[in-house]
């Protein structure tokens, strides 16, 4: 993702970002490294093993999203990186320093909590003006920078309101403006929309896309909703019970998935399980458990013999009646649910006794089933192109 | 609630409304209760300290004579200095105490927190005259050391009666402070760390401020048991240092008088004061 095409209009923004001219042509992972975590872990008091040999690479202007279930240890790592929890071993870098025990106000990383933590008895201003009073900068300098912040995210006219006199939204906004005023090298965002109804959250992970982008600090953010993290992120980290399971971009996320876990919580996917007869460059041969042998594209194939789950997200998969010309199917079926959404039909297929998969079907004129709804009963095949499906072994 | 007016039902409305009136009468009679317990004495007080006879059982017609009277009656005067100095040095001083007491209770693990806990606790518990006796004896056991040991010759005076006053009232202080500590959001302090406050600023401008509806709480409450006790007071004060309740109640052994009278309506009016402006003070802190 290039960021040269934005136009800087702010003033926050030209001072951000100009110790970096030149740079806006460099692809993120070519810029250097902002964050590192090395082998950072952290077990509590009680024993819990919250965050467990995470190490990461978080280059500078990222959006770098740290997605999974609640309770996976994603609070733990930003808090760890803030300075506000001390990691069991491993260890937190920022911009290559070794953070040790430097306390949170000597980082040059400021967080938006997640219940935005605004002081309750300061107005709008005082809020905003809050770190930079800290650091003693000048008061017209405050004046300006706080004009500039507070235009950046669009809160004009609202200097003398005082939080509680702001809808969640705006509430949101001045914890933005908060942290950005101050110009940090990384912004830390722990689940910051949250709080917000789904409308909201859908027109904010725009304007902070947009806004991460104009302002070019890197983001280090937190979700466990996957749909937010492939939306806003140049890189994701999935992780689970403490780990990381897989990073990269959204689309090898998504189309990739590494494990059995990170290719169901990233979307959705129909897992076929079956055992490897054929080993090819590049390619395995998978006899599915109760049904036929298929190919599927593979990088690191596994030996003969192994058991594997195959993946295949619903909507990769082609849908036919069986008896039809262009039906050379994978796996044959029978249709056991079908669900109209308008836009796309969900169908249910029964393959074996044991094992059904989900098909998404959109409603548009070049469908295979030929622009009628298959009706329940109907025996149905089923494809899809070699690189659609993942060959999983754990 | 609108499901409640468009309700049809007819059975209901009755059983309902039956249930409605015996609340009102339960709670009219405990308003008039309240009303006849806690403030016919106050208001008969008050009334006859403006009553022109010497006598409390009739009315003779109103005088503003005794307030003038007490308002050039030099002990009176002593006595209420005396128990200005005593509560503003203790309310002062305890607060500051029972605020840090508070914060540490709540804020640090200690390996004796249990005991202080309890031991901190215990003035709140221990009946007055018990608490004035143990003062008592502890002074009378620290001036004879302190005369023994460095020759200092000290006494009963405004000086112990304002040391017994913080002992017994910065608990309260701790406690009330305490409860506004508990639901204290703690990331507020985490958010100000993180923009780059350091601890002493961060409780500067977030904690102390927001705790400040409660230290002002707390110090009202000191405030006020100060300048009214009687007990301890009565029995770690010395020559000269009488307060304005051990002056009031010099007087009514002598027979209760319209000057008492007086006298107490005038403490009754400066505490009504004092609550109405710390409402105020807290009103604005949070508007
Ligand atoms: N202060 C703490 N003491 C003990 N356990 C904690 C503490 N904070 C978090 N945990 C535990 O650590 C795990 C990870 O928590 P957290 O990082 O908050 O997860 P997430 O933000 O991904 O939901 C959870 O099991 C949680 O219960
Ligand atoms: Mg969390």
């Amino acid at each position: 993702m290039s960021t040269s095409g934005i136009e800087l209009t702010v003033g926050l923004t030209r001072s951000a970002t100009q110790g970096e001219t030149g740079m806006g042509g460099m692809r993120p992972l070519e810029r250097p490294i902002d964050v590192e975590l090395v082998e950072l872990t952290k077990v509590f008091d009680n024993g819990v093993v919250a965050v467990d040999r995470v190490s990461l690479q978080i280059h500078q202007g990222e959006f770098f999203s740290l997605l999974g279930p609640s309770g996976c240890g994603k609070t733990t790592t930003l808090r760890m990186i803030a300075g506000f929890e001390h990691p069991t071993s491993g260890e937190v870098l920022i911009e290559g320093r070794p953070m040790g025990n430097t306390p949170p106000f000597r980082r040059n990383v400021n967080t938006v909590f997640q219940n935005y933590a605004l002081f309750p008895h300061m107005t709008v201003y005082d809020n905003v003006a809050f770190g930079l009073r800290m650091k003693r900068i000048p008061r017209d300098e405050i004046a300006r920078r706080v004009r500039e912040a507070l235009q950046l995210v669009r809160l004009q006219g609202f200097e003398e309101r005082y939080p509680r006199q702001l809808s969640g939204g705006q509430q949101q906004r001045v914890a933005l403006a908060r942290a950005l005023v101050n110009r940090p090298r990384v912004l830390l965002l722990d689940e910051p929309l949250g709080a917000l109804d789904l409308k909201l959250r859908k027109e904010m992970q725009l304007e902070l896309k947009h806004l991460q982008m104009t302002v070019g600090i890197t983001f280090i953010y937190v979700t466990h909703d996957q749909e937010e993290a492939l939306t806003m992120s140049d890189r994701i980290a999935v992780m689970n019970a403490g780990r990381v399971l897989q990073v990269g971009t959204p689309v090898e996320i998504y189309e990739r998935p590494s494990s059995r876990f990170v290719a169901d919580f990233i979307g959705e996917s129909n897992f076929l399980r079956g055992r490897v007869t054929e080993v090819g460059p590049g390619e395995v041969t998978v006899a599915l458990d109760g049904g036929f042998p298929i190919s599927v594209r593979c990088d690191q194939p596994p030996a003969r013999g192994t058991e594997v789950t195959v993946a295949v997200r619903p909507e990769k998969i082609r849908i036919a009646p069986a008896e039809a010309p262009e039906a050379n199917g994978l796996v044959r079926g029978r249709v056991e649910e079908v669900i109209y959404i308008g836009t796309d039909t969900f169908y249910v297929v029964r393959i074996t006794d044991e094992t059904v998969v989900r098909v998404r079907s959109q409603n548009d004129r070049n469908r295979l089933d030929g622009g009628q709804l298959l009706p329940v009963g109907t025996p149905v095949s089923l494809d899809w192109a070699p690189d659609a499906a993942r060959v999983l072994t754990e | 609630m609108t499901s409640e007016a468009t309700m049809p039902s007819a059975l209901v409305l009755p059983k309902r409304r039956w249930r409605v009136s015996f609340g009102w009468l339960a709670l009219y009679l405990n308003v008039v209760l309240a009303f006849v317990f806690l403030y016919a004495p106050i208001v008969v007080m008050s009334i006859f300290s403006f009553n022109a006879s010497r006598q409390m059982q009739v009315w003779m017609g109103f005088t503003l004579d005794w307030y003038v009277r007490m308002l050039h009656d030099e002990r009176v005067r002593i006595a209420a200095q005396n128990s200005l100095i005593v509560a503003l040095v203790s309310t002062l001083v305890s607060t500051v105490i029972g605020t840090l007491a508070a914060m540490a209770l709540e804020r640090t693990r200690f390996r004796v927190k249990r005991l202080y806990e309890g031991a901190m606790y215990l003035p709140i518990i221990v009946p007055e005259i018990v608490m004035a006796i143990a003062l008592l004896v502890f002074f009378n056991l620290a001036f004879t050391w302190l005369d023994r040991l460095f020759g200092l010759q000290l006494n009963f005076g405004l000086g112990t009666i304002t040391i017994a006053h913080i002992a017994f009232s910065f608990p309260f202080v701790a406690v009330v402070v305490r409860a506004r500590l508990a639901d204290f959001d703690r990331t507020l302090e985490q958010a100000a760390q993180d923009l780059g406050a350091t601890d002493w600023q961060t409780f500067r401008y977030i904690t102390l401020p927001l705790l400040m509806p409660g230290i002002i709480a707390g110090a009202l409450l000191a405030f006020t048991l100060s300048i009214d006790d009687f007990v301890i007071t009565f029995f770690n004060a010395g020559v000269g240092s009488t307060t304005l309740p051990l002056e009031i109640y010099g007087r009514v052994r002598r027979g209760i008088t319209p000057d008492v009278n007086a006298l107490s309506t005038v403490m009754l009016l400066a505490s009504i004061v004092l609550v109405l402006g710390s409402l105020l003070l807290q009103r604005r802190r949070t508007a």
